[in-house]
């Protein structure tokens, strides 16, 4: 359907007999901001994943823009933009050189390139360190550049996974403010997770929360309060996915990801 | 196309960036030229053979061709461990370009590594023909791109770091030694023949060989014909097997 940006149907993937996403469905109306919540392991980053080609779905549907990114897969990631959870710049390049190469990838000309390419290192804060390598940059500031990197292509659909993790709230403001003008302006789709629940309150038109791999509430930040009869999201939150602790399944991934970290990673 | 090239000068920034790396290679077929070529020179001369480092400097040339290709799967690994594997999985660019990027930079690493060699086996005493240079230039170019694509296809399918120089150890080793570029391939056991025969590097040492000194086992024409015909399916295969990766 036209107005419809993301619609998911019936999407499940599992990890040997654990189910990561369980028969999901949900859509994502065009120009819409929508923050899909969940606790560790609920499997965000699992639908996140097969929205954007990295992961085959076992089975149901997936359009982003009536596209359909199993079959269609270059078509659709013309589409999005996405800052992922994990580190993913090149540590060997410096900030302008890992802008440039994502600019190339997409394709975006020349000099629509260098000027997206300033004015988003301007934005994060970063213009003076464009020369720097990556692998000099803290945690934040590597954080801030993947930011920046999601946007230079301008795209109509934009994923963040978490991405305000370990940011400093200068950043997150700007950051939330940027997003929201660009949803206004541009009419940009946003989907994000987040693990702090102002976060999705403040930006999101729409809140979807997922446990255990099933979707268990959607609805406005208010809508959820009322139907929980509490006073705030949070409590929302944790009304509906209770208070005990999770455990993330382990896999492969989450080893190399912990490598990582040890190896300089953030 | 501008993706293929990116992709192409990423890994020629990184590679030239680390000097360390460049320098590291060289000192495998540094020791195979001066261990072998010194130690067994004599004996080698004595057989009535002639001069060995004429013999074995092709060899150690496409050695270092095929150490570099392999080991540029690495780069895949690498790109793993970091994340920024995804941001390339994510990028509307059709994988052939990824690929195309990836080898074209590993092939012309390693090409140029085994430029450098070259031009130390000229030190050690090599002293090869040049009307044929354009020709070793080729099939030292089409080793590296086969082996190059080799090295992602295997590295595509893994997800950990240890696992890559195992492997990659168990294959180079047995491709190098059942080559030819360490002994001539005439009067060999016929089992080995038959083993070397199935070794591509065996037609690419031979190319190598054959371009700089003139003396080929097999035919300039067959050894081309071989190694780019399995360098295209080895890149198909590979492109294939990259566009299956996960993240």
């Amino acid at each position: 359907m036209a107005f419809e940006m993301i619609n998911v149907s019936h999407l499940t993937k599992k990890f040997g007999t654990f189910s990561a996403v369980d028969d999901v469905s949900f859509s994502v109306a065009k120009g819409k901001i929508v923050a899909f919540l969940g606790p560790n392991g609920a499997g965000k980053t699992t639908t996140i994943r097969m929205l954007t080609t990295l992961l085959r779905p076992d089975s149901g549907t997936i359009k982003l823009n009536g596209i359909d990114p199993l079959t269609q897969k270059d078509a659709a990631r013309k589409l999005f933009g996405i800052v992922f959870q994990d580190p993913s710049l090149d540590n060997e390049l410096t900030a302008f050189e890992n802008l440039e190469f994502h600019g190339i990838l997409y394709g975006v000309p020349l000099e629509i390139r260098r000027e997206r390419i300033e004015s988003m290192l301007a934005f994060v804060g970063l213009e003076e360190r464009r020369n720097d390598f990556v692998k000099n940059f803290s945690g934040g500031m590597k954080r801030r550049l993947e930011i920046a990197r999601g946007l230079i292509h301008n795209p109509p659909l934009l994923f963040l996974d978490e991405p305000t993790l370990g940011l400093d709230p200068q950043t997150r403001n700007k950051l939330w403010d940027y997003v929201k003008k660009a949803n206004k302006k541009e009419g940009m789709t946003v989907f994000l997770t987040t693990h702090y629940m102002e976060e999705a309150d403040k930006v999101a038109d729409e809140i979807v929360i997922i446990d255990k791999g099933k979707i268990i509430a959607r609805g406005s930040s208010k809508e959820l309060q009322k139907k929980t009869k509490t006073s705030s999201l949070e409590q929302a939150f944790l009304k509906l996915t209770g208070h005990s602790l999770r455990e993330e399944k382990g896999e492969a991934k989450d080893r190399a990801r912990y490598q990582n970290r040890m190896w300089g990673g953030r | 196309m501008k993706a293929i090239y990116i992709m192409w000068l990423r890994q020629i920034k990184r590679y030239w960036r680390s000097r360390g790396r460049m320098v590291g290679a060289l000192g495998q077929p540094i020791l195979f030229l001066v261990a072998l070529g010194f130690g067994l020179g004599p004996i080698y001369a004595k057989a009535g053979g002639g001069d060995f480092i004429q013999f074995l400097a092709p060899g150690v040339i496409a050695m270092t061709i095929l150490f570099s290709s392999m080991f540029s799967g690495m780069e895949v690994i690498w790109d793993r461990q970091f994340g920024f594997l995804k941001e390339t999985l994510v990028a509307p660019v059709p994988r052939l370009h990824i690929m195309l990027g990836k080898v074209l930079g590993g092939a012309t690493i390693s090409f140029f590594q085994g430029a450098i060699v070259f031009l130390i086996t000229l030190i050690a005493g090599f002293r090869p023909t040049l009307s044929f240079i354009w020709l070793a230039i080729l099939f030292m170019f089409v080793i590296a791109v086969l082996f190059t694509s080799l090295g992602v296809a295997i590295a595509s399918q893994l997800d950990d770091m240890q696992s890559f120089p195992i492997i990659m150890n168990f294959l180079i080793m047995p491709l190098f030694f059942l080559s030819g570029a360490v002994f001539p391939l005439a009067g060999i056991p016929q089992t080995l023949a038959l083993i070397t025969n199935l070794n591509p590097l065996t037609y690419g040492v031979d190319g190598v060989r054959g371009a700089l000194t003139g003396i080929y086992h097999f035919s300039p024409t067959l050894d081309l014909a071989v190694i780019t015909f399995l360098s295209v399916l080895t890149l198909i295969l590979g492109t294939y097997m990259f566009s299956k990766v996960e993240a």
